[in-house]
């Protein structure tokens, strides 16, 4: 009885971070919203890649081109989707109604993609597209199994395909792994696209909290503040209690 | 000039007179520790709440066409709109927790024994009103989980007989949870629950200056002059009012007046929490995920049901007794009375000793039983009903009724210890 016991608590333990029900291990995305290179060369592939069929309706082209440091005219020239204006929202003027009959469900808005998802979901999920001529799109995904959006970044990966590989541990169990090889037709080496990836997560993440920079720098501030204060609250708590005992 | 303008004042309204009573010449036992911070932090969230909640408001769009995007369009284009919404939101979260160590505190020092019954039932109303006043703030960013949440906890009502889908419709002002929803859950939480609110922490605070605040000791500091002396008695460097020592007939021990002590004091525990609290606003929002849920970032969608619906951290203790049981209507009974229950606490306790400090070993074990079941239940139910899970929740549901039972059994006859005459 004990024993069932206590390896229910195990349970309760061990499953609790697994709450979420995501069962695939996620890659780390490297995250860095200082690097404003990399955001700049993020927001190049979302505009290239994914605004044709995803929004980004929350923010706005002048908000990203000032905290990504792109000037006005520069970001409208290259990174603008057709006669917009730098005030507008970054729309792409698909109608939601048509998009729902092409693809089954219109594509949702990326704005908030990395907070309801998290980084590294969306980092991993980008590296874990593969061929499966039994789906639509004649793609499937590890991470998002019969994923309704076809592999648009094809052309940087090549052609992924699963590779299932067997190996023995040092205690002689199996160890079965699945990966995703690609071909090496696309422009791109692995590495390269697991960097262009990673520039693609960090602008997403940016997106879905464009402040957050903000809110660090001024925390850091009201932090000290508050400590400073925390001392002299203390000290004259201490000298107006000093003769109560 | 200054003088001449209070005593205006004062000949029209007892202004410095009030300020005297409540808080220069207010006896405050002089032995609060830790726990006492919480009823002041409790309302500095509240001035918290409502604040952030006017300048959120002048920006919300209370529609399910707008809610969502507007919420959106305050984090990202008001000047400091990300600062309100997440003071507003850490806000939510941090009044349950300082309520939560309040009405613990109250549990420890016997705090709601006589004659401090209403002022314990004024703070049960509170807590009552709070809950609603959270539920319905969560629908209002029109989320994905603020959408879902909402709709299993209304249907909780639709299992009361007969009348149960009536009161749902009811509720909901529709069918389904819809505009029409968000409409008078905007109403109820800018307006209505606001305003019982503020009236509530007034009689709280009435209530709590007539009895006067209990302590860790749970000693009174106002007693009756028999003539006793009392040496050292540090209450005897002060004037307190008169109201309090009713012209000679009490005697006021160990007991300090609450300003400049208390005030100087609740300081530093308003800087500690302070400290705590912007570390989550500004570093760490999303509370892990508890505090703001990771689906509600994704606008209310009624055709898509999330993998995993659990209400908000701070309904979890009684969300999982709600599921523990197989019967709807008996789950909906056990989750109203595990919070009826708190409000008979001065009727269930029949000890005459106020403090954990000097009661017996069977009430000490029986308050961990009780803080032990209400976390287990507050982890449970945040987590999705596994078999295992169920049978956990039911066992910890058991002992968190097994607490009250427990104590009105033993408390009849409880072997307490001596009480000490002086304050520690």
């Amino acid at each position: 009885m004990l024993k069932k016991l206590l390896s229910v608590l195990a349970l309760v333990a061990s499953s609790a971070a697994l709450a979420s029900g995501a069962a695939v291990h996620l890659d780390k995305a490297p995250v860095n919203l200082k690097d404003t290179e990399s955001l700049q060369r993020g927001m190049r592939l979302y505009q290239n890649y994914c605004l044709g069929c995803h929004q980004m309706e929350y923010n706005r082209y002048s908000r990203t081109f000032r905290d990504l440091q792109i000037p006005d005219e520069v970001g409208m020239e290259n990174l603008a989707f057709g006669a917009q204006k730098v005030g507008e929202y970054i729309k792409n003027g698909a109608p939601k109604a048509d998009q729902a009959r092409w693809f089954g469900a219109a594509p949702p808005d990326l704005t908030n993609v990395t907070r309801v998802r998290g980084p590294n979901w969306v980092y991993t999920y980008l590296r874990s597209f593969y061929v499966d001529p039994s789906r639509p799109f004649g793609v499937n995904n590890v991470v998002f199994p019969m994923v309704g959006m076809p592999h648009v970044l094809q052309e940087l990966q090549g052609v992924p395909t699963l590779e299932h590989t067997t190996t023995v541990d040092a205690h002689g169990n199996e160890v079965h792994k699945t990966v995703v090889v690609t071909d090496g037709s696309g422009e791109l080496s692995t590495d390269e696209y697991d960097r262009a990836v990673a520039d693609l997560v960090n602008y997403l993440t940016y997106a879905g909290q464009p402040s957050k920079l903000e809110a660090q720098s001024l925390g850091i501030k009201v932090m000290i503040f508050l400590f400073i204060f925390f001392i002299f609250a203390f000290l004259l708590k201490k000298e107006y209690w000093k003769d109560v005992h | 000039m200054f003088k001449n303008l209070m005593s205006w004042i004062e000949y029209r309204m007892p202004f410095m007179e009030k300020m005297n009573l409540h808080v220069m010449q207010y006896p405050a036992p002089k032995n609060f520790n830790f726990w006492y911070f919480f009823g002041s932090l409790a309302m500095l969230v509240l001035v918290n709440q409502i604040l952030t909640g006017v300048w959120l408001t002048m920006n919300f769009e209370p529609s399910a066409e707008r809610a969502f995007a507007s919420v959106e369009y305050i984090m990202r284009e008001v000047d400091y709109g990300w600062l309100l919404r997440y003071m507003h939101s850490t806000g939510a979260s941090a009044f349950f927790i300082v309520v939560y160590l309040h009405m613990f505190r109250g549990m420890m020092y016997g705090s709601y024994q006589k004659p401090r019954e209403l002022l314990w039932l004024f703070g049960w109303f509170i807590f009552l009103v709070l809950m609603a006043e959270a539920f319905m703030g969560y629908l209002l960013p029109w989320g994905q989980m603020s959408f879902w949440g909402a709709q299993v906890i209304i249907s909780i009502f639709g299992v009361v007989p007969y009348i149960g889908d009536d009161l749902t419709l009811w509720i909901r002002g529709d069918y389904v949870i819809s505009g029409a929803t968000l409409n008078r859950f905007f109403a109820l939480h800018v307006i209505a629950l606001p305003l019982v609110l503020v009236i509530l922490v007034f009689l709280h605070i009435i209530a709590l200056h007539e009895v006067g605040s209990n302590n860790p000791d749970g000693v009174e500091v106002k007693r009756e002059n028999d003539g006793t002396k009392y040496e050292d008695n540090v209450a005897d460097k002060f004037t307190f009012h008169e109201y309090f020592t009713k012209g000679g007939k009490k005697f006021i021990v160990d007991a300090i007046p609450f300003h400049p002590y208390y005030t100087v004091k609740d300081i530093v525990g308003v800087v500690g929490f302070l400290i705590l609290f912007c570390a989550v606003v500004f570093f760490a929002p999303e509370g892990g995920g508890y505090f703001l849920e990771a689906p509600n970032f994704e606008p209310a969608n009624p055709m898509k049901t999330p993998e995993h619906i659990a209400p908000v951290w701070y309904f979890t203790p009684f969300y999982a007794i709600l599921r523990a049981i197989p019967d709807q209507l008996i789950g909906a009974i056990a989750m109203f009375a595990a919070i009826i229950l708190l409000a008979l606490l001065p009727w269930l306790d029949r000890c005459k000793v106020r403090s954990v400090r000097y009661r017996s070993v069977w009430h000490k074990l029986n308050l961990v039983n009780f803080v032990i079941s209400f976390v287990v239940l507050g982890v449970l139910g945040a987590l999705p009903a596994t078999p295992e899970y169920t049978l956990i929740a039911r066992i910890a549901m058991t002992t968190y009724f097994l607490y009250f039972v427990f104590l009105y059994v033993y408390s009849k006859n409880e072997k307490t210890k001596p009480l000490p005459v002086r304050l520690s």
